[in-house]
Order: structure tokens, then sequence, then C-alpha cells
């Protein structure tokens, strides 16, 4: 191919405050009765005024700071205008010029950094919902939070945008602050796709966008169509038109559903209901104080303490309820199980989670680590057997056993592993404490 | 004296002295109404029952012994202009688009009002959306000037001007985007305030240019004016704009001594075009307050205030407009009359991509000029005294081919709603049998001084106690 793809993303992802973005209404709609959770500033009612909701422009902040994005000192509200039948007001409440948070970057497995444009708060909109000729509007959604984290376009396939996009997904979540479930519509994705001849350092003169991708499957799947049908035409000696289509789940296609020439004017102007935001350095870093330790810190730390293979602790560290719950066990087996002579080690109970993936909704970590050592994953080696084995390893291995007595403890990790190649289900916590016995024997 | 030319004081001293009762006042309010209204049409609404129910219950608590500080308008009958929302009244707009609208809630300062223990007594035409200076752009007909009904009563709060000034209720609320109560009220021979933007909730309100609109009322005395803004001022959890300025008893101040006051008195609002007969009563009203004459000030930016706001708050408006799609409540489109139709598409334009910067960004620059301006002028004097109109109220009808020449007459208060200043207009005299008003302005939250200087020209002279003769 002569080509090369250059893609970007815009990604919306609904905040799980208690409240609405600007309104007291409850911003939890999914699966309730229609125009049930709605007031005259969500419906749009004459005279009804926005009020922000505080803890929603913090948790915009936080994806920002997540995002290592610059956040704005000064940042304001401004009008997108434009007529839909599920925007009551006429106008969406936005941000233009001056989002909340700007310039990050997030960094792919393979080292690359994919540039963070903008990261903006705004608010949903209601939904149509079209029965035989008719069309019903349920305000539930209207006003929901809704943060809008936009990217360079730096994607070259759809591999690294779906890579980011199960890291966004991840850091939201770790967060907290959205569900980032694809299926009830808290996540939405955009990418929009456009080649450029290898070598060619400026950007394509057209932009393809597709709208209403609702998986990652699917947004793989329109990306590498969209090259596809892109490259066809170019090879032609053509243009592809600059334009908004969407992905056909059933006809595996991406299909036009509107000419960017007529796209909207939005007259875009400060909102005047809602007085500039300014934030203090203090106000920021107390933001940053409140943020959990995110999926990266959480992955080299998880190797560092609990001496896992990177591969076991990228697995863990996924969703933050097993990293949570991993670490849980971890000290449970430490201090709550004392009676026992047996300990499971974290790379046992790594290894029980990961394979047998356990139900950690219900089973207590108390009650996992009697099930590890009931199920006999660990046995008690003889200490005689086993201080022959190690005192041979130790021998064997004269440079670690320096390192280690110079003070790089952690090679202990690898004298670990070489022994349970002699005794793979026995506990680490007797492997160790023998080592530690032994080691300094070897100087 | 009839019950229904009460001033809000005098009200409230008789129905706590049970001299008379909030029914007695409401009917005399409501015979007036019946009895004039017909000619004047200062109403879209009249809430005869609701109005005497509430009156009823009024009664009750003051026999009850009630206080005065728990509901300080206990009784007391008041209009609402028809663009704040109130529950179960319709309100219109004074637009077909809302001609069968039903609020399903209260405006937050209707809810302090009715609080306060207020008798809503009916809703004040206007022109509609509040677009007007004249009350003529109202769908449901234009009001009359009850010193003569040939003229317009001024606008865009005519109906509550009207009828305060021909004593159909005890006061009445209006909104002020660019002098709609000022305005009216030299109009009418009344007094008008238009508060500090943010002292007074905009919650409920139909929006015209939310970032000029002010909310506040037209009474027939500067004291009942500092009465009803201590019932509806105040920071309000609904309202992003309304700030936390600290309230004063505005009453309590009223009479403090104003001896040595600087009074400014802006070279650009005494100009050529302006009738000759106004500027003579507002130069002599001011050597009432200061017998040795105004002190001279400079408000340079003056002359590009009204093109500056005629691209803000048209801009404004067409944001504020575009609700109005039929689908949801209200009548379609086609419905708004022709100086909405006008707004909505000027401001459409001055926002459009590529003029935007030419118009909204440049004109909000302006803005910024205008406003420092005063802050400048209220530096050498601490308040300034300019006319209201630069003419005298005109025919019906006159104005009304010539929107240009309509806008004009807006020119001396529009630069309050730019700067976001408080204005009080008092009467200040007549001309071929007309009122003419002057206002004083003064810094963002300085009220209090305003109604000082204001009680102090209405006790050194009779215009306010002039009625007219239907």
């Amino acid at each position: 191919m002569n080509y090369t793809p250059v893609i970007g993303l815009e990604v919306h992802a609904e905040l799980k405050t208690k409240s609405k973005m600007f309104c007291g209404c409850s911003s939890d709609y999914f699966g309730q009765k229609p125009n049930t959770h709605t007031c005259p500033v969500c419906l749009g009612l004459p005279g009804a005024l926005p009020v922000p909701n505080k803890k929603a422009i913090e948790w915009c902040i936080m994806i920002g700071l997540a995002l290592n994005c610059k956040i704005a000192n000064f940042s304001k509200f401004d009008r997108k205008n434009y007529f839909y039948p599920d925007l009551p007001k006429g106008y969406q409440i936005s941000q233009y010029d001056q989002p909340f948070c700007q310039k990050g970057s997030v960094k792919l497995a393979n080292g690359k950094q994919i540039g963070i444009t903008r990261v903006h708060m705004e608010e949903d909109t209601g939904k149509l919902i079209h029965q035989g000729d008719s069309t019903l509007i349920d305000f539930n959604r209207s006003g929901v939070p809704l943060v809008e984290i936009v990217t360079e376009p730096d994607f070259e396939n759809a591999k690294e945008v779906v890579e980011y996009l199960k890291k966004l997904q991840q850091i939201v979540r770790y967060l907290s602050v959205s569900d980032a479930d694809m299926e009830k519509g808290n996540m939405r994705l955009e990418p929009n796709v456009s080649l450029r001849k290898k070598d060619v350092k400026e950007l394509p003169k057209y932009k393809v966008e597709v709208k209403n991708i609702n998986s990652f499957r699917f947004v793989e799947k329109a990306i590498v169509f969209e090259i596809k049908r892109q490259t066809e035409i170019l090879e032609n000696g053509e243009t592809p038109a600059q334009e908004t289509r969407g992905w056909d789940e059933n006809k595996q296609k991406t299909v036009s559903q509107r000419a960017k020439e007529a796209a909207n004017d939005y007259r875009y102007f400060p909102e005047p209901d809602i007085p500039p935001i300014r934030f203090t350095q203090d106000q920021i870093s107390k933001i940053k104080s409140q943020m959990p330790e995110l999926p990266i810190a959480k992955l080299s730390r998880f190797i560092m303490d609990y001496l896992l293979s990177e591969y076991d602790a990228e697995i863990l560290t996924r969703e933050k309820d097993l990293a949570d719950y991993f670490e849980k066990t971890v000290n449970d087996a430490k201090d709550s199980v004392k009676y026992l002579t047996i300990r499971p080690s974290p790379k046992i109970i790594a290894n029980w989670l990961i394979n047998k993936r356990p139900d950690i909704d219900k089973i207590l970590p108390a009650r996992l680590i009697k099930e590890i050592i009931l199920a006999g994953e660990l046995t008690r080696v003889d200490d005689i057997e086993l201080e022959k084995v190690i005192k041979k390893i130790l021998f064997e291995n004269k440079k670690a056993v320096a390192d280690y007595n110079s003070g790089k403890i952690q090679v202990i990790g690898f004298l670990i592993g070489k022994t349970k190649q002699h005794f793979p289900k026995a506990d680490t916590n007797q492997i160790k404490t023998m080592i530690g016995k032994l080691i300094s024997l070897y100087t | 004296m009839k019950l229904n030319q009460l001033t809000i004081k005098q009200a409230q001293e008789g129905l706590r002295n049970r001299k008379f009762s909030s029914v007695e006042i409401t009917k005399a309010c409501l015979e007036q109404i019946k009895k004039h209204d017909k000619k004047l049409n200062a109403f879209i609404t009249i809430t005869e029952r609701e109005a005497l129910e509430s009156a009823g219950k009024a009664d009750e608590l003051v026999s009850q012994g009630e206080t005065l500080q728990d509901k300080p308008l206990l009784g007391i009958p008041i209009a609402l202009k028809d663009i704040f929302s109130t529950k179960g009244i319709r309100t219109t707009a004074a637009s077909n688009v809302l001609k069968d609208y039903m609020p399903v809630y209260d405006a937050t300062v209707v809810e302090k009002l009715k609080n306060a223990g207020a008798v809503i007594i009916g809703k004040t035409n206007c022109d509609a959306w509040a677009h007007g200076s004249s009350g003529e752009n109202s769908d449901f007909g234009p009001t009359k000037n009850p010193w003569n009904t040939e003229y317009v009563p001024g606008g865009s709060s005519s109906g509550s001007a009207v009828s305060v000034a021909s004593d159909m209720c005890i006061v009445a609320t209006g909104t002020d985007t660019g002098g709609s109560i000022r305005h009216p009220a030299s109009f009418c021979n009344v007094v008008g305030l238009k508060p500090t933007y943010g002292r007074v909730s905009r919650y409920g309100i139909v929006a015209m240019a939310s970032s000029l609109d002010s909310i506040g009322h037209i009474t027939k005395t500067v004291e009942d004016s500092a009465i009803i803004l201590n019932t509806a001022s105040g920071k309000d959890p609904k309202d992003a704009t309304t700030l936390g300025f600290p309230i004063p008893d505005y009453t309590e101040s009223l009479k403090k001594e104003i001896k040595g006051i600087k009074i400014g008195v802006p070279r650009e609002y005494f100009i050529k075009g302006t009738d000759p007969q106004v500027s003579a009563l507002v130069k002599k009203a001011i050597l009432v307050l200061e017998k040795q004459g105004a002190k001279i000030v400079e408000l340079p930016h003056t002359q590009f205030a009204n093109p500056c706001y005629y691209i803000i708050q048209p801009s404004e408006v067409s944001s504020n407009l575009a609700r109005y799609d039929g689908i949801r409540f209200g009548l379609g489109r086609e419905n708004f009359g022709d100086e909405a139709k006008r707004r909505i598409m000027l401001g459409t334009y001055t926002l459009s991509a590529g003029y935007y910067e030419a118009y909204y960004k440049k004109a909000m620059q302006i803005r910024t000029l205008v406003k420092k301006d005063f802050e400048s002028a209220f530096t050498k004097v601490e308040a300034i005294i300019t006319p209201v109109s630069p003419t005298l109220p005109w025919k019906l009808g006159e104005k009304v081919d010539d929107p240009l020449k309509m806008y004009l007459s807006d020119i001396f208060t529009i630069t309050a709603n730019l700067a976001g200043i408080p204005g009080l207009a008092v009467p200040c005299g007549f001309a071929e049998g007309l009122p003419v008003g002057m206002q004083i302005l003064g810094p963002q939250f300085s009220e209090e001084l305003l109604f000082q200087i204001g009680y102090a020209y209405e006790q050194a002279t009779e215009w306010h106690k002039q009625k007219p003769n239907l």
C-alpha cells in the first residue's frame, strides 16, 4: 500500500455523577420510565437556567490529568447552536475555545505517543424513539454530563485505535467517573479516517468521520473498511468525499450519512448564563490528590512488590476491582490467616485468579485463600529437601547471590523461580524464608 | 384616597392597623382594571379568583398576628410582567408563540414575592419577548399611555408601568435588558428600578438577552422600590450569575442625608437630538439635589454603545428563542412577530462563522470599554444623572415602521445594561402634558445610594404625586 492512514478519534464518555450537568435531576437514566428524570432546566422550559455540576467538572479535570493534559487556569462554557428535536434548548452547552484540559498524551505498548488535543465538558441530549409514523422524545438523558476526549490524528491503524480505547476505558473506570459501558451508550466512538501518500507530512485535504459506533470491534472493522475503501478511490486518481459515514453491521460496511458541505455552522458564543471558571494551582493539586492510583502505576507496582510477571500484572490490573481483590487477598494471606502454616504467595494467588477466574463478587478473599490451600495448590516441602536444592542453586548462581548481598534484593525473585522449577507447588514464603536464611552463607 | 392608590408603605401600615383589608385593596384594584383596562390594555391575564383567594388568606394571617418581618408584602396586590413564569397561570411573553403556555413552575422572584405574602393580581402586557421600546410589539395589542391614550407608554414593560401609573395595582414587576423598566417608568411618571446585574435572580423569567437581562420593578415611590428589592434580591442557587453580595435593608438607609454628594453629568448624554425640554427638566432636577450644579464627567465610548448593544442583544436573542420550535410546547415559529424575526436574523448573522470576530467579539470588547468608562467616572463622582429617554413619549404608530429610530430611544439606558450597573428612573417633570423621567446611575451594587438620592429628590418635589386623568 502506498498510503499511510491518518486516524484521529473523538470519544464521548458519560459521567456517573449523581445529578445531571446543569440541574438536580438524577443522571441515572438507563432503563428508567421515559421523562421521569426531568425538570424545567433539562427540558429547556422558558426561563430555566443552568447551574454547573461541580463534581462533574472535577471529574472532567481528573480525566484530563490522567491523560497528562494541561489544565486551564481560566475556562468557560459556550453555546453550540443547532436544531434537533432531542436538544430542548436549541443549543448544547459545551466548550469551544477554552476547554478544561488540553495537550495531553497517552503512550501505547509499542512506545508510540498519541496526542490528546483536548478534554472538555458538555451535556448529553435527549433520546428519540421512533414508533411507526411517530417519533417520541425521552428527556431522561438530556443534560447528563458528557466528557469529550479528542486525540490528534496520530493513529496509523485500527489496532492502535483499539489499544488506545481500551486504555481510555480502563482509565475512566479506574477513576470511577464513568461506567464506560459501550452497550449502554456510556461511551461513544467517532473515528475520523483519511489517507496520505507515504512520505507526505501534511494532513490530507479531506476527512471521513464515522459515527454511531458502539463497540471496539465495530470501530476496528469500520477503520479497516474505510482504509480499503479510500485506498481504492485514491488509486483511481480520485479524492474521497469529505463526509460523515456510519457503520452498518449487517452490511459490514460504512455508509454515507451526511455530506460535510452541508455541515452546521454552530454559531458558538460564550454561555452567558454561566460565569467563566477559574482554577488555582491549589485547586488542581487538590483534585490530583483525590485521584486513585492509575493502571500504569499499579502495573509496575505489582511487578515490583509482588514479584509478578508483566503478563500477570497486566491481566490483574486490567480492571480495578480485580486488582483490588488481588491485593486484599495477598494482605489477608499475610495477616488474617496466621494460624495457617502454609500461605499462598502472591504468585500463586495471581495464578489462581487468572486461571480459575473465581467470582470475586461472591467469594471473600479469606475464603479464596482456604480454597487455594485445600486444592493442594501448595504443599509444605520438607525443609531438609528444600535446603539441599537451594544450596545447590545458590552455588550455581554466584552472580545473583553477590548481587543480593550487595543490596539488589530483587534478584530473590530469580532464585525463587529457580527453586520452583524443582518444587512447582511449594509455598513461596517457605522458599523465600529459606533462601534468606542461607544466602548470607554464600558471600 | 382610594385603596388602589396606596403605596406599598401605606398599604402595609393600613393593613396592620386594620384600617382596611387585603380583600378590599385587591377589589379596588380589580375594579380599577375593569374600569380602565379596555382602554389602556395593561393586562394580558387578570387573576381575579386567585387574587381574591390569596387576599383572603392574607387577611386571615394578619388577624393571626403575622409580622411584617416574616411577610413584608402580606396582602399587597402586585402585577407581574407576563414573562415571569407563574405556576398554573399562563405566561405568554406577549407572543402568540406562547399564547397557551402554562408554566409548571414559579420564577424565583415570583416564589419570593409569594412567600412575602404578595397577592398576584394579573400578568401585564409588554412588547413580545420584551423586544421593544413602546409596547407596540405585543401580539395582544399595544398598551396606551394613561397620560394621553394616543401616546405610547414606553416599553417593553409597558403594562407594568401603566398598571402602576393608573393605580390598577400597588406595584408591578418588570425586566430591563436595555431600558425596558426605566423607559416606560419615565413615560408614565412612576419609579422604575433596574438593579445591578446579578442582584436579582433571572431564574424562571423568559430570557431575552441573558448577559443583559435585569429583573426589577415599577413602583409609585422610591421607598416602595426599596421595599420590593429587599424581598427580590439575593443569591439564587438556581441562577449561577447571581452574586452573594450582602443585602442591606434598603429601606433603612433611605432617609440618610445626601448633602455633599458628588453627582456627575455625562457630556455625551446631553447631545443634539435630545428634546431640549427633556434636557432642561433633568438639569433642573439636578439643581434640586446639588445647588452648585453637577460635575461634568466623560463617558467617551457612549457613541458606540448602541451599535454594540444591537449586536450582543440580538445574538443572545437568536440563541434564546431557538427553543420555541413548536415541538414540545408553544406554537410554531411562524407565530413570531416581525421584531422577533428581525432580531433572530440579525443575531444569527452576527454569530455566524466568519462574522463572529467582526461583530460579536468586537462588540464584547466595546462593552468592556463602556464598563471601564463608568468605572473611571465613578472614581470622580458618586452617581450620574441623565435623562431616561432622549424624547418625550411619541404617538402610537409613529416609529413602528422605523426600527432604527425606535432603537435610538434606548440610547441613554442601554449603557447601564452593558456595564451591569444599577439605574433608578424617577419622575422629574412634565412637558406638553407628558411625563419626563431622569435616571440615577451608580456603581455595581450601589442601589442603596440610588434610593437615597431618589428619595431626597422625591421629598423635595411633587412630580411623583401627579396622577393621570383617566
